[in-house]
């Protein structure tokens, strides 16, 4: 088949592919002929019966994506680099040059009557080379297209510019064209029409750190995508699950009203795309058994951190291409004119209910669920009847806004609510306790020890030896001041090649598994499973990455992600030791109790080998280790006050548990050091000798208490407790960490703190990198609160030693 | 360039003469009596900084006794850049005050860009620019209309909506205190707005919270051989704030009295604008 690419130069390239040829040959193809290495930011459009643009997907067929008419295709940036200096070679900037031109010509790109000039100057330098008024003449410049609204006024400033660059190269040009480009504020912002729940005609942007709700020109929304659960679509409704905000307890779902379904796949997609472009470190695998009713569509292309190191491995020469002049005249009508309506709140109120984001949920994540229609497009409509038995599960378009989730999904009227449920809304967030109810919803049928009440006990004196124990001081100090934002591009990279560094997460989709099964037994179909039916229209529901979430709607719904992660400037400690032995009676040997508990849990969670939930109960395993990071956010009433070194100090304490079979007391004096949470670096964790006993008679329990404090804590640094305002729990888990966030408000003098306890336990052996577990949880409190400081972080770790190294 | 950045440096100030008429007919919204001389006397100490500590070229436009609340010429445009955005202020009486502006501007060689639709309103005092984005306070001043055409004049840069719920600007409890800080007020509705601008940024901000809303109101420039310089009420004024800013290192403080113009709401900001003419290609 011929296909005619209009490629970013303005000219054509014809060529011929197989007629079953899928869409990443024409692609590959294509970047071939342009010499382009740094493929990924780019992509294949066609248009559609509609003239609408979309993407072509690489895995799919050409023939079954272009129905009707000629094979006609377009070559563009799909995703904008951030950071285009980040770029490896000229060449692939030169084409994101080319594109950003039309972007700025169509009227894409709104940009000033300044900008224009500065960018249109740039654009001549890389084209024409040294102003040279001999041989350029004294109109050379208005062949050239720089504006949508181009005027004789510009040209001459252009120009004006043009001749202060003597010497640039193109490429450096190029540089700096880009430069001022990727400030604007539309840069790489893809603009969808929708309305919002209201009729009010709106524009929804997609970028690479989210997505941005426009009315006219202003911005009056923002989701970055940390703050997004949940991104669907059904029929021509498009919705969004937000984060609950700081005061919220629940989530809210957003609806938008697109012009039909087609234009709200076509949104959905490219959500799908940008989060596992920008925010994933790798896309996500394929899902698992019952999730693979589904669509089908993942971005499976690499996403940037790839990218980026595949590029930074190109080694050859720079390639010499030939800049060719503009040959666009073409002036696309900017996309931009929605008309005026009357005040718009809705999304406003909501902005500012959801204006801070203060939750738990860790990472981010995003399950895209969403109704696809795989059949073909004439079947729509009778689809569209059938589903309407469906439809009333979902938020309806006229009332999108609301948190109905909970009150539809979470507390159906006179059913009982899930044992999960049931704990999440208690007051305090007990540590092993929640361990313990992972046994109970990981394996649905859960046999498991139910030691709940146990644990509870045990929580609170794990949690009071960690934050009373405060012994040594430091001889290091932590930096904790991250800006994450800026950090973000070299986390990418740092982090890519480290999967799984944090938790084991190969039990995520068991857990989803689990879930989704009680979630249908309960009656409560967020995701209907539609038998044979389900080919046309079906559910999906894919964790964006290699996490869990907790599809059943609980206050906790979590999720883990690796992405944020690592390259955080981890607190640097060299901690002096101080060795305390604790030998305590029956609290100990609850701990023991609940220690064993948890073992149990670990003993199946992080077999990940068998990946198999359902397995006995028998612990062979022996190490268990638990790590509290204590977070305590003060939002700080000044700045600069993060900026305040943090003290840290150490204590080891050994306490002796007792098992249940032979009260044996040993003391195990454990002096650790504890390395810094490198970046790369392996596990520091400590090194346990697994024991593959079958009676265990005695659990050491080795534990530590680190706690790293602000010196500036608070301000006001009265002991004043203030009024307490409100109080919050939530706690959310994965399978091996559970995070319970304790939020209270209180007001001191005038001045209202809110005030973030996180309280984060992560289950496992050794294989965890607890250090980088620790430096990650930092940095995702850090992220989550940007406007928040770090003050406290208190690390206690249990270790259960093995008797033989008990008798040492 | 010209467009993108042109933050905190300034070179000229535009500022306007106090008329005898404020003291009984400009807008307040709470009921105080404003004394005249002393008025005077807070507006030349003002300007003093502006153009003799600071060395700016200080624009200084005569009073107009039909425009009392004319000396709050912040109000009357937004300059950023090259451009000038000259408003429709909210309230009725205080229209003209444009126009004298205008001139000014028109004469400083700035682009123009007059709000001519009716339906829009807009004042200064409602729009924040952070040196990244604008942020236009939707309050009884401002509406919606008048923040798109802030957006059509100043294409470049994210145009973001805050309502102002409470007070009478978004910079009566806010302001610039540094590029990426902004110094807040702790009242709830300060703190609210302070979270939605967040929430819509790309960009990351530091905050300074000062007790006093209104202390939130400060100057900040970065000038050539001074660096960051603050313009803050005074400990007089507002003791326990004034404590926040003395904290700010490397950065030369200077407290300006604002006693008697805070009576009609006039804060720091509302009495100048700023101009950097050099960053003018």
């Amino acid at each position: 088949m011929e296909c005619k690419v209009a490629l970013l130069d303005g000219s054509d390239f014809t060529l011929n592919v197989e007629k079953r040829a899928k869409g990443q040959v024409l692609f590959d193809k294509i970047c071939d002929h342009l010499n382009l290495l740094e493929k990924d930011y780019f992509g294949i459009t066609c248009r559609d019966v509609e003239n609408q643009k979309n993407w072509l997907d690489p895995s799919k067929e050409l023939k079954k994506q272009i129905r009707t008419g000629p094979w006609n295709f377009g070559f563009n940036v799909k995703f904008y680099p951030p950071d285009p200096s980040q770029l490896t070679e000229d060449i692939t900037r030169y084409y994101l040059c080319l594109q950003l031109r039309d972007d700025v010509v169509s009227g894409r790109l709104p940009c000033s009557f300044a900008t224009h000039t500065v960018l249109g100057s740039y654009t001549v330098q890389s084209e024409l080379g040294d102003y040279d008024p001999e041989e350029l003449g004294s109109d050379y410049i208005s062949e050239l297209r720089f504006a949508p609204n181009q005027t004789k006024e510009l040209e001459e400033k252009v120009m004006e510019l043009h001749k202060t660059y003597k010497g640039m190269t193109p490429a450096e040009a190029e540089i700096h064209f880009l430069e001022n480009a990727k400030k604007l504020s539309m840069y790489g912002v893809d603009l969808h029409h929708a309305k919002d729940s209201e009729g009010v005609e709106i524009m929804l942007g997609v970028c690479s750190s989210g997505l941005l709700i426009y009315r006219d020109r202003l911005r009056i929304n923002r989701f970055a995508w940390p703050k997004i659960l949940k991104i669907s679509y059904k029929r021509n409704n498009f919705y969004i699950k937000i984060r609950p905000g700081e005061f919220e307890q629940f989530e809210s779902t957003i609806g938008f009203k697109l012009p039909n379904h087609r234009a709200a796949k076509r949104l959905w997609k490219v959500c799908v795309e940008h989060h596992t472009f920008f925010r994933l470190i790798s896309p996500e695998s394929l899902p698992k058994k019952f999730l693979s009713l589904g669509s089908k569509f993942r971005y499976s292309g690499r996403t940037q951190a790839q990218t980026r190191r595949a590029s930074s491995m190109i080694i050859r020469p720079a390639p010499l291409f030939e800049r060719s002049s503009s040959k666009r005249y073409n002036m696309s009508l900017s996309l931009d004119g929605a008309p005026i309506m009357e005040n718009h709140e809705t999304l406003m109120k909501d902005s500012a209910a959801d204006g801070a984001t203060k939750i738990i949920t860790k990472g981010d994540i995003i399950t895209t669920v969403t109704t696809e229609k795989k059949a073909e497009e004439e079947k729509a409509q009778q689809e569209d009847a059938r589903m309407d038995a469906v439809e009333t599960q979902e938020p309806t378009a006229t009332t999108p806004l609301r948190h109905d989730t909970k009150t539809k999904d979470e507390q159906p009227a006179g059913e009982e609510p899930k044992e999960e449920e049931r704990e999440a809304t208690e007051a305090a967030g007990y540590l092993v306790k929640y361990v313990v109810d992972s046994i109970a919803t990981d394996l649905a049928t859960s046999s498991g020890p139910h030691g709940i009440s146990l644990s509870t006990t045990m929580d609170d004196d794990v949690f009071m030896d960690g934050t009373l124990r405060e012994v040594d001081e430091v001889s290091e100090r932590a930096e904790m001041k991250v800006s994450p934002g800026a950090v973000r591009q070299e986390v990418f990279q740092a982090i890519s090649d480290k999967k799984g560094t944090l938790i084991i997460l190969k039990e995520a989709d068991d857990k989803v598994d689990t879930e989704g099964e009680e979630t249908s037994g309960a009656g409560e179909e967020e995701e209907p499973v539609i038998p044979e039916e389900a080919k046309a229209e079906e559910n999906e529901m894919l964790s964006t990455s290699k996490e869990k979430e907790s599809i059943s709607e609980d206050t906790s719904v979590v999720v883990e992600a690796k992405t944020t992660a690592v390259k955080t400037q981890s607190p640097k400690m060299e901690i002096k030791t101080d060795a305390m032995t604790q030998i305590k009676g029956t609290d100990s040997s609850k701990k023991a109790m609940a220690s064993w508990i948890s073992e149990v849990v670990k003993s199946e969670v992080i077999s990940e080998s068998t990946k198999e939930v359902k397995q006995t109960k028998a612990s062979d395993a022996l190490q268990q280790e638990e790590e509290i990071f204590t977070f305590e956010e003060v939002q700080t009433e000044q700045s600069k006050s993060s900026l305040s070194p943090i003290t840290v100090s150490e204590s080891s304490t050994t306490s002796l548990a007792v098992g249940s079979a032979e009260p044996e007391e040993k003391m195990v004096v454990a002096t650790e050091t504890e390395a810094a949470p490198a970046e790369s670096t392996g596990p520091t964790g400590i090194d346990v000798v697994e024991v593959g006993t079958k009676e265990v008679p005695v659990v050491h329990t080795e534990t530590k208490t680190i706690t790293y404090e602000s010196a500036e804590v608070d301000t006001n640094g009265d002991v004043d407790p203030g009024v307490l305002l409100s109080a919050q729990t939530i706690t959310s888990e994965t399978t091996s960490t559970t995070t319970t966030t304790h939020i209270t408000k209180t007001v001191k003098g005038g001045i209202s703190e809110t005030r973030i306890e996180k309280r984060i336990v992560i289950t496992g052996d050794t294989d965890i990198d607890h250090d980088q577990a620790l430096a990650q949880a930092i940095k995702e409190a850090k992220e989550q609160h940007p406007d928040m400081s770090v003050t406290k972080v208190v690390v206690h770790k249990e270790t259960e030693i093995t008797p033989e190294e008990g008798e040492d | 360039m010209a467009g993108l950045m042109s933050g905190f440096h300034y070179t000229h100030a535009v500022v306007r003469g106090i008329p005898a008429s404020l003291a009984k007919e400009a807008l307040r919204s709470s009921q105080s009596e404003v004394d005249l001389a002393k008025a005077l006397k807070e507006h030349e100490a003002y300007v003093e900084v502006l153009g003799t500590t600071l060395g700016l070229e200080v624009v200084e436009l005569p009073a107009d006794e039909s425009l009392p609340d004319c000396v709050f010429v912040e109000d009357a445009a937004v300059v950023c850049g090259d451009t000038a955005l000259i408003t429709r202020p909210g309230a009725e009486s205080r229209r003209r005050e444009t126009e004298a502006m205008s001139r000014a501007l028109k004469d400083l060689n700035l682009n123009i860009v007059e709000m001519t639709d009716e339906n829009a309103t807009l004042d200064g005092g409602d729009v924040l620019f952070t040196g990244r984005e604008f942020f236009v306070g939707l309050s009884k001043r401002t509406n919606q209309r008048g923040a798109e055409i802030l957006a059509d004049a100043f294409k470049d840069y994210a145009v973001s909506t805050v309502p102002v719920l409470e007070g009478l600007h978004l910079k009566s409890f806010c302001s610039m205190g540094g590029p990426g800080l902004i110094v807040i007020g702790s009242s709830e509705p300060a703190q609210k707005a302070l979270k939605i601008m967040q929430q819509m940024s790309d960009h990351r901000y530091d905050k300074l919270t000062v007790p006093d809303d209104y202390a939130a109101n400060c100057i900040y420039m970065n000038l050539p051989n001074k660096g960051h310089v603050l313009l803050h009420p005074t400990a007089e004024q507002f003791p326990e704030s004034a404590k926040v800013f003395e904290k700010l290192k490397d950065y030369m403080l200077i407290p300006v009295s604002n006693l008697e113009k805070v009576k009609v709401d006039g804060a720091l900001t509302c009495c100048s604008i700023l101009i950097n003419k050099k960053a003018n290609v």
